[in-house]
């Protein structure tokens, strides 16, 4: 097996991501994608040619050793292969499920320049998979105990890949989180059919049995401050994640039956509305309704897929632009369109009209073309005059993206914020204008993705380490202006 | 987990709480609310502090039972816990030396007003409070409204205690006597708020009142709780609670409130019929 050719090897085919059947899974919140079997797993990994540059390390935000674990995977050494996962990943079964692999590792593939890359995401997630079914996640060496204390803000995907860094660091960990449960966007945001929550939760329980220690309900800057962390803590990471929710900003979008993606996808996913009455939150019954989502992002798509899985008649994606400029990842259109999600390119909202009662009754679209190319080379849409169309909907889901949660900002007036308020950093390690305060994540980006999170908080915990070793002199030596 | 420390009814349906919660208790300020929620599938319920004691590290908070988890809330006794419990959160009020300030409380809304009061009282203010309840046993913290304000009037929508009729028709009254006021709390059902703020607006009194939208994580997340005020959409949860009663859209608010009508009904039937049967198994276990 090991004495495979690379000509071998690249003759190999892409082994497909087996799936549950589309119409069938749109009916239910199970995991879409069902995972290799071990056969599999192994056929795929022998796919790697183990290249000499290995250009998908560097198209890894954590830089994972990915040509590592793949190689281990090929040698059945299974256990291996998650420990060096783990090494660079504090979420490796999560990140195997939602990073946009075809972006970023894969897309620099060597293999991928005369076949299809090595799916690295799949074989990541495999591997994860593995450890926690067969031998339950394994604790990484922890370096001795430093004596320092770091505070973690938010336990969302940049917290937790900064804790998770930091403990195996020797440092003390503490992670605040504002909400009841940890795991913030991977808690309330991801679907459960694309993001399983006992898959969060048992790479968050692997974080505390490494000795993070986790406080849920802690708003800070409420129920305690960034400098009142200070006192008690070496450093600070921020990392709170997205703000609130941008509107459409047209008429009627007060009408009951309009949701913030946010709101949306936190009833179902976090408060488990969809299994109302049994959990006491409650939200628009979707079943049998007509249903909007607005916007081209992953989070649209998470949207409008789960209208699909609660019971809408109709799930539609309403976006102004053509599918080429859809931020999602292509996997989710195609997933999207494989389970009877409706598109209307090149339509953008103009009004929401709705009953006396003050219920949304439908949505006034105005069609688009394309233009001419603006300065950028790409077609600006502009409305077809007249080309104005009625589309009757009970449910619309606004999915345009987040501001920044101001409470961080406010109640922390010598952190330099940009005028989005976005907290300002040194991108090479995450340090802001403030002594000891580091963050990352969509506070500093604006919505991302969970990998550049996560990338983030890897930088800033590799940053904290060095600081905490000498604040003064560290500080002395990254005197860089603060920008981003 | 944050534990009972006391638990008692002030009114039918009414109970006030003192929870173990040292942090929120020094932290919180007059204006400001809890996020809490009763059970592991239980729902996130915004509730103002009424109260607090750095001393003993408690909140109080002052509960009507009307939704499922204000109803399962209120069947919850002193030694029990609370799972969830978060804050402080929102602005505090404004407060400021204003001459003459009335606090307004419609029912439970005298709690939510009650902080407030106090602390205008402290920033120097002549305070008059005035408390309404449909009958006599729905009006609350007299006695506590009594040692922090300058004046004090009970009103009763049936007249069986104090000032016969609705707050607002008490408001009017002190206005008609030529009382020269210069700030009033509104704190109640939208209607009378609303109402409170239609008596206000041609006198040009400035008058606040404490919003309480549909709020899922309180933190400035998922946007359920906007509400239009000025004609701009605010968030209530970061953005308030308070804001100036003049420029509120009551008619977008009540509507919105209404968004969940016939599911909390849906809970509270299941709620209280599983109570009932509950009762009855105890009964029957019990000979």
């Amino acid at each position: 097996m090991a004495d495979l050719t690379n000509k071998e090897r690249m003759k190999i085919q892409k082994h497909h991501m087996p799936e549950q059947d589309p119409l069938e899974r749109a009916k239910n919140f199970l995991e879409v994608n069902l995972g290799y079997d071990t056969a599999t797993a192994i056929e795929e990994a022998q796919r790697c040619i183990q290249c000499k540059n290995k250009p998908c390390v560097e198209g890894c935000p954590v830089r994972v050793d990915i040509p590592g674990f793949i190689k281990q995977i090929e040698l059945g050494n299974f256990k291996e292969a998650a420990a060096i996962l783990k090494k660079d990943n504090a979420l490796p079964a999560v990140c195997g499920r939602v990073c946009p692999q075809e972006e970023q590792c894969e897309m620099v593939c060597t293999v991928g320049k005369k076949n299809a890359p090595v799916a690295i995401g799949y074989l990541e997630r495999w591997a994860a998979d593995w450890e926690r079914k067969n031998i339950g996640l394994q604790k990484p060496e922890l370096k001795p105990k430093t004596g320092k204390k770091v505070a973690i803000v938010g336990g969302g995907p940049a917290g937790l890949s900064c804790a998770g860094d930091l403990i195996q660091m020797g440092h003390d960990v503490v992670v605040f989180e504002a909400l009841h449960e940890i795991g913030g966007v991977l808690m309330y945001g991801i679907p459960e059919f694309r993001l399983p929550k006992v898959i969060v939760q048992a790479e968050v329980d692997g974080l505390r049995e490494m000795g993070v220690e986790f406080r849920t309900n802690q708003v800070i800057g409420m129920t305690d401050t960034v400098d009142e962390l200070l006192k008690e803590y070496d450093a600070v990471f921020l990392g709170v994640g997205a703000g609130l929710p941008y509107f459409l900003n047209i008429p009627g979008e007060h009408l009951n039956g309009i949701y913030s993606a946010n709101e949306y996808l936190t009833r179902v996913n976090l408060m488990k509305a969809y299994d109302f009455p049994n959990s006491d939150t409650p939200m628009f019954n979707v079943m049998g309704k007509s249903v909007a989502v607005f916007g081209g992002g992953n989070t649209a798509m998470d949207a409008v897929r789960t209208s699909l899985r609660l019971g809408a008649k109709k799930a539609m994606i309403i976006y102004r632009r053509t599918e080429k400029e859809m931020p999602a990842r292509v996997e989710e259109i195609k997933h999207a369109k494989e389970e009877g999600v409706e598109f209307f390119l090149l339509h953008a909202p103009i009004e929401f009209y709705g009953d006396e009662e003050g219920w949304l009754k439908g949505v006034k679209v105005q069609e688009m073309e394309l233009g001419e190319p603006d300065a950028s080379g790409r077609r600006r849409p502009v409305p077809i005059e007249g080309a104005i169309k009625d589309i009757p909907i009970e449910v619309a889901v606004v999915a345009i993206g987040n501001g920044s949660n101001p409470i961080i900002s406010k109640t922390t007036p010598d952190l330099k914020v940009n005028k989005w308020g976005n907290i300002l950093v040194d991108e090479k390690t995450m340090k802001t204008n403030k002594k000891g305060v580091f963050a990352g994540g969509d506070i500093v980006t604006g919505g991302a993705t969970v990998i550049l999170a996560m990338g983030a908080g890897r930088t800033a915990a590799a940053a904290i380490d060095e600081y905490l070793k000498n604040p003064d002199v560290w500080l002395e030596e990254k005197k860089e202006e603060v920008t981003n | 987990m944050n534990k009972i420390i006391e638990a008692r009814f002030l009114a039918p349906d009414v109970k006030l709480f003192r929870i173990e919660a040292p942090k929120i208790a020094e932290k919180r300020k007059p204006g400001q609310f809890i996020i809490l929620r009763v059970h592991k599938n239980g729902e996130r319920i915004p509730l103002t502090i009424a109260d607090s004691s750095t001393e003993d590290g408690t909140i109080t908070i002052i509960v009507q039972g009307i939704g499922k988890t204000t109803k399962h809330l209120n069947t919850l006794e002193a030694g029990g816990e609370i799972i969830d419990l978060v804050g402080p959160l929102g602005k505090p009020s404004h407060i400021e030396n204003f001459g003459t300030a009335v606090s307004i409380g419609g029912g439970v809304g005298t709690a939510i007003a009650y902080p407030t009061a106090k602390a205008l009282k402290e920033a120097g203010n002549h305070v008059i409070s005035i408390i309404g309840g449909r009958t006599k046993e729905f009006v609350i913290l007299e006695d506590e409204m009594k040692a922090v304000c300058d004046e004090v009037y009970p009103t009763t929508d049936d007249g069986s205690y104090g000032f016969h009729g609705f707050v607002t028709q008490k408001l009017q009254q002190l206005l008609d006597e030529g009382r020269k006021i210069d700030f009033v709390l509104a704190i109640g059902p939208i209607p009378m708020m609303k109402a409170v703020a239609d008596v206000t607006r041609p006198y040009g009194i400035k008058t606040v009142v404490s919003l309480n939208p549909i709020m899922v994580d309180g933190t400035g997340m998922c946007g359920g709780c906007r509400a239009l005020v000025d004609d701009k959409v605010v968030f209530v949860c970061v953005d308030g609670p308070e804001f100036d009663a003049h420029k509120v859209d009551f008619s977008v608010l009540t509507k919105r409130n209404r968004m969940y009508l016939s599911q909390e009904k849906q809970s509270v039937e299941e709620f209280e019929h599983k109570c009932k049967l509950d009762a009855k198994i105890k009964e029957v276990a019990n000979g």
